[in-house]
Protein backbone atom coordinates (compact mmCIF):
# COMPACT_ATOMS: atom_id res chain seq x y z
CA UNK A 1 0.00 0.00 0.00
CA UNK A 2 2.65 2.33 0.99
CA UNK A 3 4.25 1.57 -2.44
CA UNK A 4 1.23 2.69 -4.13
CA UNK A 5 0.66 5.79 -2.21
CA UNK A 6 4.33 6.42 -2.88
CA UNK A 7 4.61 6.61 -6.52
CA UNK A 8 1.42 8.21 -6.75
CA UNK A 9 3.02 11.13 -4.85
CA UNK A 10 5.87 10.97 -7.41
CA UNK A 11 3.48 10.97 -10.00
CA UNK A 12 2.12 14.20 -8.95
CA UNK A 13 5.28 15.73 -8.22
CA UNK A 14 6.37 15.53 -11.91
CA UNK A 15 3.24 16.62 -12.96
CA UNK A 16 3.88 19.59 -11.27
CA UNK A 17 6.46 20.50 -12.95
CA UNK A 18 5.83 18.83 -16.59
CA UNK A 19 2.56 21.39 -16.85
CA UNK A 20 4.81 24.36 -15.64
CA UNK A 21 6.79 22.99 -18.79
CA UNK A 22 3.91 22.66 -20.94
CA UNK A 23 2.44 26.27 -20.38
CA UNK A 24 5.76 28.13 -21.07
CA UNK A 25 6.19 25.81 -23.59
CA UNK A 26 3.04 26.82 -25.61
CA UNK A 27 3.84 30.39 -24.30
CA UNK A 28 6.89 30.10 -26.36
CA UNK A 29 5.42 29.07 -29.60
CA UNK A 30 3.60 31.89 -29.68
CA UNK A 31 6.13 34.37 -29.96
CA UNK A 32 5.97 34.50 -33.96
CA UNK A 33 7.66 37.38 -35.02
CA UNK A 34 10.62 37.41 -32.83
CA UNK A 35 11.06 33.45 -34.24
CA UNK A 36 11.25 34.77 -37.55
CA UNK A 37 13.86 37.73 -36.78
CA UNK A 38 15.75 34.67 -35.12
CA UNK A 39 15.86 33.03 -38.05
CA UNK A 40 17.36 35.67 -40.29
CA UNK A 41 19.73 36.78 -38.23
CA UNK A 42 21.10 32.87 -37.66
CA UNK A 43 20.58 32.60 -41.47
CA UNK A 44 23.20 35.75 -42.03
CA UNK A 45 25.41 34.37 -39.06
CA UNK A 46 26.17 31.32 -40.22
CA UNK A 47 26.98 32.34 -43.88
CA UNK A 48 28.90 34.98 -42.73
CA UNK A 49 31.02 32.87 -40.53
CA UNK A 50 31.29 29.85 -42.88
CA UNK A 51 32.72 32.25 -45.67
CA UNK A 52 35.57 33.37 -42.71
CA UNK A 53 36.29 29.57 -42.39
CA UNK A 54 36.13 29.22 -46.19
CA UNK A 55 38.60 32.10 -46.49
CA UNK A 56 41.11 30.35 -43.63
CA UNK A 57 40.60 27.69 -45.17
CA UNK A 58 42.16 28.23 -48.69
CA UNK A 59 44.67 30.35 -47.21
CA UNK A 60 46.26 27.37 -45.64
CA UNK A 61 44.01 24.10 -45.71
CA UNK A 62 46.89 22.26 -43.86
CA UNK A 63 46.45 24.58 -40.44
CA UNK A 64 42.80 23.77 -40.65
CA UNK A 65 41.44 21.02 -37.77
CA UNK A 66 38.52 20.03 -39.06
CA UNK A 67 37.16 18.89 -42.77
CA UNK A 68 35.44 21.75 -44.23
CA UNK A 69 32.38 20.12 -44.72
CA UNK A 70 32.49 18.90 -41.06
CA UNK A 71 32.88 22.77 -40.06
CA UNK A 72 30.10 23.77 -42.21
CA UNK A 73 27.76 20.89 -40.61
CA UNK A 74 29.02 22.00 -36.90
CA UNK A 75 28.42 25.72 -38.11
CA UNK A 76 24.50 24.92 -39.48
CA UNK A 77 23.41 22.61 -36.64
CA UNK A 78 25.02 25.53 -34.25
CA UNK A 79 22.63 28.12 -36.41
CA UNK A 80 19.49 25.61 -35.88
CA UNK A 81 20.26 24.74 -32.10
CA UNK A 82 21.26 28.46 -31.34
CA UNK A 83 18.12 28.42 -28.78
CA UNK A 84 19.42 25.42 -26.83
CA UNK A 85 22.78 26.66 -26.02
CA UNK A 86 22.94 30.44 -25.81
CA UNK A 87 24.03 31.12 -22.81
CA UNK A 88 22.82 34.70 -22.49
CA UNK A 89 19.53 33.03 -23.73
CA UNK A 90 18.09 33.77 -20.00
CA UNK A 91 14.98 34.64 -18.85
CA UNK A 92 14.63 38.54 -17.93
CA UNK A 93 11.54 37.38 -16.35
CA UNK A 94 13.32 35.48 -13.66
CA UNK A 95 15.90 38.16 -12.88
CA UNK A 96 12.62 40.45 -12.25
CA UNK A 97 11.55 38.77 -10.06
CA UNK A 98 14.34 38.44 -7.76
CA UNK A 99 15.16 42.05 -8.21
CA UNK A 100 11.43 43.46 -7.92
CA UNK A 101 9.95 40.64 -5.50
CA UNK A 102 7.23 38.85 -7.71
CA UNK A 103 9.39 35.76 -6.47
CA UNK A 104 6.78 35.94 -3.45
CA UNK A 105 4.26 35.11 -5.02
CA UNK A 106 6.59 31.48 -6.21
CA UNK A 107 7.89 30.92 -3.00
CA UNK A 108 3.81 30.57 -1.86
CA UNK A 109 3.50 27.65 -4.29
CA UNK A 110 4.21 24.28 -3.29
CA UNK A 111 7.20 24.03 -5.12
CA UNK A 112 10.91 24.06 -5.31
CA UNK A 113 11.96 26.86 -6.87
CA UNK A 114 15.35 25.20 -8.55
CA UNK A 115 13.39 22.61 -9.91
CA UNK A 116 10.79 25.13 -11.30
CA UNK A 117 12.59 27.47 -12.96
CA UNK A 118 15.09 24.06 -14.17
CA UNK A 119 11.38 23.26 -15.94
CA UNK A 120 10.94 26.92 -17.10
CA UNK A 121 14.53 26.74 -18.99
CA UNK A 122 14.09 23.58 -20.23
CA UNK A 123 10.76 24.65 -22.21
CA UNK A 124 11.77 27.88 -22.62
CA UNK A 125 14.84 26.38 -24.98
CA UNK A 126 13.23 24.06 -26.56
CA UNK A 127 10.20 26.06 -27.95
CA UNK A 128 12.26 28.70 -29.42
CA UNK A 129 14.90 25.71 -30.61
CA UNK A 130 11.31 24.01 -32.34
CA UNK A 131 10.21 26.97 -33.85
CA UNK A 132 13.60 27.94 -35.36
CA UNK A 133 15.85 24.59 -36.41
CA UNK A 134 13.49 23.32 -39.20
CA UNK A 135 13.70 26.12 -41.81
CA UNK A 136 17.49 26.69 -41.17
CA UNK A 137 18.14 22.89 -41.32
CA UNK A 138 15.90 22.48 -44.88
CA UNK A 139 17.63 25.42 -46.31
CA UNK A 140 21.29 24.36 -44.87
CA UNK A 141 20.59 20.73 -46.45
CA UNK A 142 20.22 22.04 -49.80
CA UNK A 143 22.89 24.52 -50.21
CA UNK A 144 26.32 23.79 -52.92
CA UNK A 145 29.10 21.58 -51.96
CA UNK A 146 31.22 22.25 -49.35
CA UNK A 147 28.90 24.76 -47.37
CA UNK A 148 25.76 22.87 -47.06
CA UNK A 149 25.18 20.25 -43.81
CA UNK A 150 25.80 16.95 -44.25
CA UNK A 151 24.12 14.09 -42.81
CA UNK A 152 25.84 11.85 -40.06
CA UNK A 153 28.07 9.24 -41.24
CA UNK A 154 25.58 6.92 -39.76
CA UNK A 155 22.24 6.17 -37.31
CA UNK A 156 24.57 5.59 -34.22
CA UNK A 157 26.44 8.70 -34.74
CA UNK A 158 23.19 10.30 -35.18
CA UNK A 159 21.37 8.67 -31.91
CA UNK A 160 24.93 9.46 -30.16
CA UNK A 161 24.19 13.64 -31.51
CA UNK A 162 20.40 13.10 -30.26
CA UNK A 163 21.45 12.16 -26.58
CA UNK A 164 24.76 14.75 -26.66
CA UNK A 165 22.18 17.41 -27.46
CA UNK A 166 20.00 16.78 -24.73
CA UNK A 167 22.65 16.79 -22.16
CA UNK A 168 24.38 19.59 -23.20
CA UNK A 169 21.20 21.68 -23.18
CA UNK A 170 20.70 20.29 -19.25
CA UNK A 171 24.51 21.50 -18.71
CA UNK A 172 23.73 25.14 -19.99
CA UNK A 173 20.27 25.05 -17.69
CA UNK A 174 22.36 24.12 -14.83
CA UNK A 175 25.04 26.57 -15.57
CA UNK A 176 22.16 29.06 -15.98
CA UNK A 177 20.66 28.64 -13.05
CA UNK A 178 24.14 28.84 -11.07
CA UNK A 179 23.51 32.76 -12.42
CA UNK A 180 19.87 32.97 -11.27
CA UNK A 181 20.89 31.83 -7.91
CA UNK A 182 23.80 34.17 -7.21
CA UNK A 183 21.51 37.08 -8.46
CA UNK A 184 19.87 36.69 -5.24
CA UNK A 185 22.89 37.57 -3.78
CA UNK A 186 23.62 41.07 -5.39
CA UNK A 187 21.73 44.28 -6.37
CA UNK A 188 22.02 44.42 -10.21
CA UNK A 189 22.31 41.08 -11.74
CA UNK A 190 23.69 42.73 -15.25
CA UNK A 191 27.24 42.36 -14.96
CA UNK A 192 27.34 39.06 -13.56
CA UNK A 193 25.34 38.12 -16.66
CA UNK A 194 27.70 39.72 -18.97
CA UNK A 195 30.41 38.06 -17.44
CA UNK A 196 29.01 34.75 -17.56
CA UNK A 197 28.02 34.93 -20.95
CA UNK A 198 31.07 36.30 -22.60
CA UNK A 199 32.79 33.81 -20.86
CA UNK A 200 30.76 31.07 -22.06
CA UNK A 201 30.95 32.05 -25.60
CA UNK A 202 34.43 32.18 -25.99
CA UNK A 203 34.87 28.76 -24.16
CA UNK A 204 31.94 27.46 -25.15
CA UNK A 205 33.15 26.99 -28.89
CA UNK A 206 30.81 29.89 -30.60
CA UNK A 207 33.10 32.28 -31.43
CA UNK A 208 35.40 29.55 -32.60
CA UNK A 209 35.29 26.10 -32.86
CA UNK A 210 37.37 24.47 -30.16
CA UNK A 211 39.47 22.66 -32.10
CA UNK A 212 40.58 25.66 -33.74
CA UNK A 213 42.09 26.80 -30.14
CA UNK A 214 46.15 26.12 -29.57
CA UNK A 215 46.15 22.60 -28.74
CA UNK A 216 47.20 22.90 -25.21
CA UNK A 217 44.45 25.44 -24.47
CA UNK A 218 42.30 23.12 -26.05
CA UNK A 219 43.32 20.06 -23.30
CA UNK A 220 41.97 22.51 -20.58
CA UNK A 221 38.70 23.95 -22.57
CA UNK A 222 37.79 20.33 -22.99
CA UNK A 223 37.43 19.64 -19.63
CA UNK A 224 35.44 22.56 -18.24
CA UNK A 225 31.85 22.68 -17.86
CA UNK A 226 31.47 24.77 -21.05
CA UNK A 227 32.67 22.31 -23.41
CA UNK A 228 29.89 20.27 -22.31
CA UNK A 229 27.62 22.18 -23.67
CA UNK A 230 27.27 22.35 -27.57
CA UNK A 231 30.85 21.57 -28.84
CA UNK A 232 29.98 17.66 -27.81
CA UNK A 233 26.68 17.14 -29.97
CA UNK A 234 28.35 19.22 -32.73
CA UNK A 235 31.53 17.47 -32.91
CA UNK A 236 29.94 14.25 -32.74
CA UNK A 237 27.21 15.14 -35.55
CA UNK A 238 29.77 16.18 -38.12
CA UNK A 239 31.58 13.14 -36.85
CA UNK A 240 34.63 15.28 -35.23
CA UNK A 241 34.92 12.73 -32.41
CA UNK A 242 33.34 9.19 -32.47
CA UNK A 243 34.07 6.18 -30.73
CA UNK A 244 35.22 5.81 -27.12
CA UNK A 245 36.02 9.26 -27.50
CA UNK A 246 32.76 10.57 -28.18
CA UNK A 247 31.64 8.13 -24.75
CA UNK A 248 33.88 9.65 -22.65
CA UNK A 249 33.03 13.47 -23.46
CA UNK A 250 29.01 12.30 -23.05
CA UNK A 251 30.28 10.90 -19.85
CA UNK A 252 32.05 14.35 -19.00
CA UNK A 253 28.80 15.88 -19.46
CA UNK A 254 27.01 13.91 -17.34
CA UNK A 255 29.60 14.15 -14.41
CA UNK A 256 28.94 18.24 -15.11
CA UNK A 257 25.27 17.85 -14.76
CA UNK A 258 25.40 16.33 -11.81
CA UNK A 259 28.08 18.79 -10.19
CA UNK A 260 26.12 21.99 -11.74
CA UNK A 261 22.64 20.84 -10.41
CA UNK A 262 24.03 19.78 -6.98
CA UNK A 263 26.03 23.60 -6.79
CA UNK A 264 23.02 25.53 -7.68
CA UNK A 265 20.69 23.72 -5.86
CA UNK A 266 22.81 24.33 -2.81
CA UNK A 267 23.46 27.90 -3.27
CA UNK A 268 19.63 28.06 -3.90
CA UNK A 269 19.03 26.43 -0.22
CA UNK A 270 20.80 29.60 1.28
CA UNK A 271 19.57 31.93 -0.93
CA UNK A 272 15.93 30.80 0.77
CA UNK A 273 16.96 31.01 4.24
CA UNK A 274 18.64 34.89 3.66
CA UNK A 275 16.62 36.15 1.07
CA UNK A 276 14.97 39.80 1.65
CA UNK A 277 11.94 40.71 0.09
CA UNK A 278 11.62 44.24 -0.07
CA UNK A 279 8.35 46.77 -0.22
CA UNK A 280 4.70 46.37 -1.24
CA UNK B 1 -5.22 28.67 14.15
CA UNK B 2 -2.52 31.66 14.28
CA UNK B 3 0.01 32.13 16.95
CA UNK B 4 2.42 34.64 16.55
CA UNK B 5 4.67 34.95 19.74
CA UNK B 6 7.55 37.67 20.33
CA UNK B 7 8.33 38.16 16.20
CA UNK B 8 11.41 40.05 15.66
CA UNK B 9 12.35 40.57 12.16
CA UNK B 10 15.08 43.34 11.47
CA UNK B 11 16.65 44.49 8.00
CA UNK B 12 20.27 45.71 6.47
CA UNK B 13 20.09 48.75 5.16
CA UNK B 14 23.12 50.53 3.40
CA UNK B 15 23.07 54.09 4.07
CA UNK B 16 25.19 57.22 2.48
CA UNK B 17 24.83 60.77 2.33
CA UNK B 18 24.86 62.09 -1.13
CA UNK B 19 28.19 63.27 -3.46
CA UNK B 20 30.47 61.49 -5.01
CA UNK B 21 32.51 61.10 -2.60
CA UNK B 22 30.32 59.23 -0.47
CA UNK B 23 29.43 56.98 -3.54
CA UNK B 24 33.40 56.31 -4.00
CA UNK B 25 33.84 55.29 -0.14
CA UNK B 26 30.69 53.35 -0.03
CA UNK B 27 32.52 50.97 -3.40
CA UNK B 28 34.78 50.24 -0.54
CA UNK B 29 33.08 50.43 2.61
CA UNK B 30 29.59 50.46 3.44
CA UNK B 31 27.64 50.98 6.38
CA UNK B 32 25.00 49.21 7.25
CA UNK B 33 22.42 49.58 9.55
CA UNK B 34 19.81 47.59 11.12
CA UNK B 35 15.87 48.42 10.88
CA UNK B 36 13.67 46.68 12.69
CA UNK B 37 10.77 45.93 10.66
CA UNK B 38 9.01 43.57 13.57
CA UNK B 39 9.87 44.33 17.25
CA UNK B 40 8.33 41.88 19.88
CA UNK B 41 4.66 41.17 17.83
CA UNK B 42 2.27 39.13 19.30
CA UNK B 43 -1.35 37.89 18.74
CA UNK B 44 -3.47 34.77 17.89
CA UNK B 45 -6.07 34.38 15.42
CA UNK B 46 -8.97 31.78 15.83
CA UNK B 47 -9.85 29.89 12.93
CA UNK B 48 -12.88 31.17 10.82
CA UNK B 49 -12.24 34.65 12.44
CA UNK B 50 -11.28 38.17 10.10
CA UNK B 51 -8.42 40.48 11.24
CA UNK B 52 -7.48 43.95 9.82
CA UNK B 53 -4.01 44.69 10.25
CA UNK B 54 -3.66 47.90 9.93
CA UNK B 55 -1.27 50.89 10.03
CA UNK B 56 1.03 53.49 8.22
CA UNK B 57 3.08 52.56 5.46
CA UNK B 58 6.28 50.78 6.85
CA UNK B 59 4.86 49.68 9.30
CA UNK B 60 5.23 46.22 9.18
CA UNK B 61 2.67 44.86 7.58
CA UNK B 62 4.00 43.09 4.80
CA UNK B 63 6.61 41.10 6.93
CA UNK B 64 4.22 39.60 8.97
CA UNK B 65 2.09 38.22 5.85
CA UNK B 66 5.48 37.18 4.61
CA UNK B 67 6.60 35.78 7.59
CA UNK B 68 2.85 33.69 7.61
CA UNK B 69 2.97 33.00 4.61
CA UNK B 70 6.52 30.97 5.20
CA UNK B 71 8.89 33.80 2.68
CA UNK B 72 10.55 35.09 5.15
CA UNK B 73 12.17 33.64 8.33
CA UNK B 74 12.37 36.08 11.68
CA UNK B 75 15.06 36.52 13.35
CA UNK B 76 13.86 35.67 16.70
CA UNK B 77 10.40 34.50 18.06
CA UNK B 78 7.87 31.66 17.87
CA UNK B 79 4.87 31.20 15.07
CA UNK B 80 2.39 28.50 14.81
CA UNK B 81 0.46 28.26 11.59
CA UNK B 82 -2.37 25.44 11.96
CA UNK B 83 0.65 23.60 14.25
CA UNK B 84 2.96 24.70 11.41
CA UNK B 85 5.78 26.61 11.79
CA UNK B 86 5.42 28.64 8.26
CA UNK B 87 9.03 28.89 7.20
CA UNK B 88 10.47 25.66 8.38
CA UNK B 89 8.84 23.35 6.06
CA UNK B 90 7.36 25.68 3.47
CA UNK B 91 6.01 23.15 1.16
CA UNK B 92 3.79 21.59 3.24
CA UNK B 93 2.70 25.36 4.69
CA UNK B 94 1.87 27.23 1.74
CA UNK B 95 -0.06 23.77 0.19
CA UNK B 96 -2.90 24.96 2.54
CA UNK B 97 -2.88 29.00 2.69
CA UNK B 98 -3.80 30.98 0.05
CA UNK B 99 -1.74 34.26 -0.52
CA UNK B 100 -2.96 37.74 -2.59
CA UNK B 101 -0.19 40.21 -3.00
CA UNK B 102 -2.00 43.45 -4.37
CA UNK B 103 0.64 45.03 -5.69
CA UNK B 104 2.15 42.01 -7.76
CA UNK B 105 0.62 39.67 -10.24
CA UNK B 106 0.83 35.56 -10.14
CA UNK B 107 -1.05 35.38 -13.21
CA UNK B 108 0.96 34.39 -16.65
CA UNK B 109 0.98 37.77 -18.41
CA UNK B 110 0.88 36.38 -22.20
CA UNK B 111 -2.08 33.46 -21.66
CA UNK B 112 -5.34 33.61 -21.35
CA UNK B 113 -6.36 33.81 -17.21
CA UNK B 114 -7.53 30.40 -17.19
CA UNK B 115 -3.92 28.85 -18.44
CA UNK B 116 -2.72 29.83 -14.97
CA UNK B 117 -5.67 28.62 -13.39
CA UNK B 118 -5.19 24.95 -14.60
CA UNK B 119 -1.23 25.67 -13.96
CA UNK B 120 -1.83 25.96 -10.46
CA UNK B 121 -4.84 22.76 -10.55
CA UNK B 122 -1.62 20.71 -11.27
CA UNK B 123 1.16 22.66 -8.83
CA UNK B 124 -1.20 22.26 -5.39
CA UNK B 125 -2.09 18.53 -7.32
CA UNK B 126 -5.88 20.01 -6.83
CA UNK B 127 -8.21 16.68 -7.89
CA UNK B 128 -10.24 17.32 -10.62
CA UNK B 129 -13.65 17.36 -9.39
CA UNK B 130 -12.43 19.87 -6.45
CA UNK B 131 -10.99 21.97 -8.66
CA UNK B 132 -13.87 22.40 -11.66
CA UNK B 133 -16.17 22.95 -8.63
CA UNK B 134 -14.03 25.76 -6.99
CA UNK B 135 -13.34 26.93 -10.67
CA UNK B 136 -16.98 27.42 -11.25
CA UNK B 137 -17.85 28.69 -8.17
CA UNK B 138 -15.69 31.65 -8.04
CA UNK B 139 -16.04 32.01 -12.18
CA UNK B 140 -20.14 32.86 -10.88
CA UNK B 141 -19.08 34.73 -7.60
CA UNK B 142 -16.69 37.03 -8.48
CA UNK B 143 -18.22 37.05 -12.08
CA UNK B 144 -15.58 35.91 -14.15
CA UNK B 145 -17.35 34.73 -16.92
CA UNK B 146 -15.37 35.70 -20.75
CA UNK B 147 -12.71 37.38 -18.42
CA UNK B 148 -10.80 34.07 -17.80
CA UNK B 149 -10.33 33.56 -21.01
CA UNK B 150 -9.05 36.69 -21.93
CA UNK B 151 -4.97 37.15 -21.52
CA UNK B 152 -4.10 38.76 -17.78
CA UNK B 153 -2.00 42.02 -20.15
CA UNK B 154 -5.10 42.66 -21.47
CA UNK B 155 -7.07 42.67 -18.02
CA UNK B 156 -8.17 46.18 -16.81
CA UNK B 157 -6.46 46.11 -12.57
CA UNK B 158 -10.16 45.53 -11.33
CA UNK B 159 -11.12 42.47 -13.25
CA UNK B 160 -7.40 41.08 -13.01
CA UNK B 161 -7.59 41.54 -9.24
CA UNK B 162 -10.63 39.26 -9.07
CA UNK B 163 -9.05 36.57 -10.89
CA UNK B 164 -5.61 37.10 -8.60
CA UNK B 165 -8.46 36.48 -5.58
CA UNK B 166 -9.87 33.32 -7.32
CA UNK B 167 -6.27 32.00 -8.18
CA UNK B 168 -5.52 31.75 -4.26
CA UNK B 169 -8.52 29.80 -3.63
CA UNK B 170 -8.84 27.02 -6.15
CA UNK B 171 -6.91 24.80 -3.49
CA UNK B 172 -9.56 25.36 -1.25
CA UNK B 173 -7.19 27.04 1.23
CA UNK B 174 -8.47 27.37 4.86
CA UNK B 175 -6.37 30.86 5.41
CA UNK B 176 -6.18 33.12 3.13
CA UNK B 177 -3.76 35.98 3.74
CA UNK B 178 -5.15 39.53 1.46
CA UNK B 179 -2.27 42.03 1.62
CA UNK B 180 -3.86 45.11 0.08
CA UNK B 181 -6.45 43.58 -2.50
CA UNK B 182 -8.87 46.82 -3.33
CA UNK B 183 -5.61 48.97 -3.50
CA UNK B 184 -6.00 50.65 -7.00
CA UNK B 185 -9.63 49.28 -7.65
CA UNK B 186 -12.51 51.59 -8.30
CA UNK B 187 -15.44 51.76 -6.54
CA UNK B 188 -17.58 48.73 -8.08
CA UNK B 189 -14.73 46.46 -8.23
CA UNK B 190 -13.99 47.15 -4.55
CA UNK B 191 -17.44 46.63 -3.41
CA UNK B 192 -17.45 43.25 -5.43
CA UNK B 193 -14.69 42.22 -3.70
CA UNK B 194 -15.49 43.15 -0.20
CA UNK B 195 -19.15 41.31 -0.44
CA UNK B 196 -17.01 38.65 -1.84
CA UNK B 197 -14.66 38.08 0.60
CA UNK B 198 -17.40 38.81 3.60
CA UNK B 199 -19.24 35.72 1.84
CA UNK B 200 -15.78 33.37 1.79
CA UNK B 201 -15.85 33.79 5.52
CA UNK B 202 -19.30 32.98 5.93
CA UNK B 203 -19.70 30.54 3.71
CA UNK B 204 -16.26 28.63 3.62
CA UNK B 205 -15.24 29.45 6.97
CA UNK B 206 -11.95 30.41 5.58
CA UNK B 207 -9.80 32.54 8.43
CA UNK B 208 -9.02 35.86 6.53
CA UNK B 209 -6.07 38.33 7.11
CA UNK B 210 -6.38 41.56 5.43
CA UNK B 211 -4.09 44.72 5.25
CA UNK B 212 -5.73 47.74 3.56
CA UNK B 213 -5.48 51.27 4.12
CA UNK B 214 -8.87 51.58 2.99
CA UNK B 215 -10.94 52.02 6.30
CA UNK B 216 -13.96 51.08 4.29
CA UNK B 217 -12.76 47.68 3.59
CA UNK B 218 -12.25 47.40 7.40
CA UNK B 219 -15.66 48.19 8.25
CA UNK B 220 -17.43 46.23 5.45
CA UNK B 221 -15.03 42.64 6.03
CA UNK B 222 -13.82 42.49 9.46
CA UNK B 223 -15.07 42.72 13.43
CA UNK B 224 -11.24 42.96 14.64
CA UNK B 225 -8.81 45.14 14.21
CA UNK B 226 -4.76 44.76 14.91
CA UNK B 227 -2.49 48.12 15.05
CA UNK B 228 0.65 48.14 13.80
CA UNK B 229 3.41 51.06 13.72
CA UNK B 230 6.94 51.31 13.53
CA UNK B 231 6.97 47.34 14.23
CA UNK B 232 5.23 46.93 17.49
CA UNK B 233 1.27 46.16 17.99
CA UNK B 234 -0.29 48.74 19.43
CA UNK B 235 -4.12 47.56 19.48
CA UNK B 236 -5.95 44.19 19.39
CA UNK B 237 -9.29 44.99 19.73
CA UNK B 238 -12.76 45.25 18.39
CA UNK B 239 -13.61 48.06 15.91
CA UNK B 240 -17.18 49.34 17.17
CA UNK B 241 -15.36 49.78 20.62
CA UNK B 242 -12.53 52.46 18.99
CA UNK B 243 -14.75 53.98 16.47
CA UNK B 244 -16.86 55.45 18.83
CA UNK B 245 -19.46 57.75 16.44
CA UNK B 246 -17.05 59.59 14.05
CA UNK B 247 -16.30 58.18 10.89
CA UNK B 248 -13.83 55.98 10.36
CA UNK B 249 -10.76 57.45 8.48
CA UNK B 250 -10.77 60.67 11.40
CA UNK B 251 -10.94 57.42 14.24
CA UNK B 252 -7.68 56.08 12.45
CA UNK B 253 -6.29 59.32 12.09
CA UNK B 254 -6.96 59.91 15.49
CA UNK B 255 -5.23 56.67 16.64
CA UNK B 256 -1.93 57.16 14.66
CA UNK B 257 -1.97 60.66 16.05
CA UNK B 258 -2.20 59.34 19.49
CA UNK B 259 0.40 56.70 19.03
CA UNK B 260 2.81 58.89 17.47
CA UNK B 261 3.23 56.89 13.80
Amino acid sequence: MIEVTDFARFLSRWKKYISFFRLRFSMGLQYRTAALAGIATQFVWGFMEINVFYAFNQSDPAAFPMGFEQLASYIWMQQAFLALFMTWFMETEIFDSIMDGNICYELCRPIDIYDMWFARSVANRTSRALLRCVPILIVAFFLPAPYALTLPPDALTFLRFIAAMVLGMTVTVAMCMLVYMLSFFTVSPQGLRIIFAMTAELFQGIVIPIPFFPPRVQKILELLPFASMENVPLRIYSGHISGGEAVRAMLLQVFWIVALVAIGKLICGSAMKKVTLQGG
Amino acid sequence: MIEMKNIRKTYRVARRNAGFGEVLKSFFHRDYETVTALDDVSFSIRDGETVGYIGPNGAGKSTTIKILSGILTPDSGECLVDGRVPWKNRIDHVAKIGVVFGQRSQLWWDVPVVDSFELLKDIYSIPPDIYSRNKDELTELLDLGEIIRTPARQLSLGQRMRCEIAASLLHSPSILFLDEPTIGLDAVSKIAVREFIVRLNRERKTTIILTTHDMQDIEAITKRIILIGKGKILLDGDISDISGSGDIDHTVAELYRTYEI
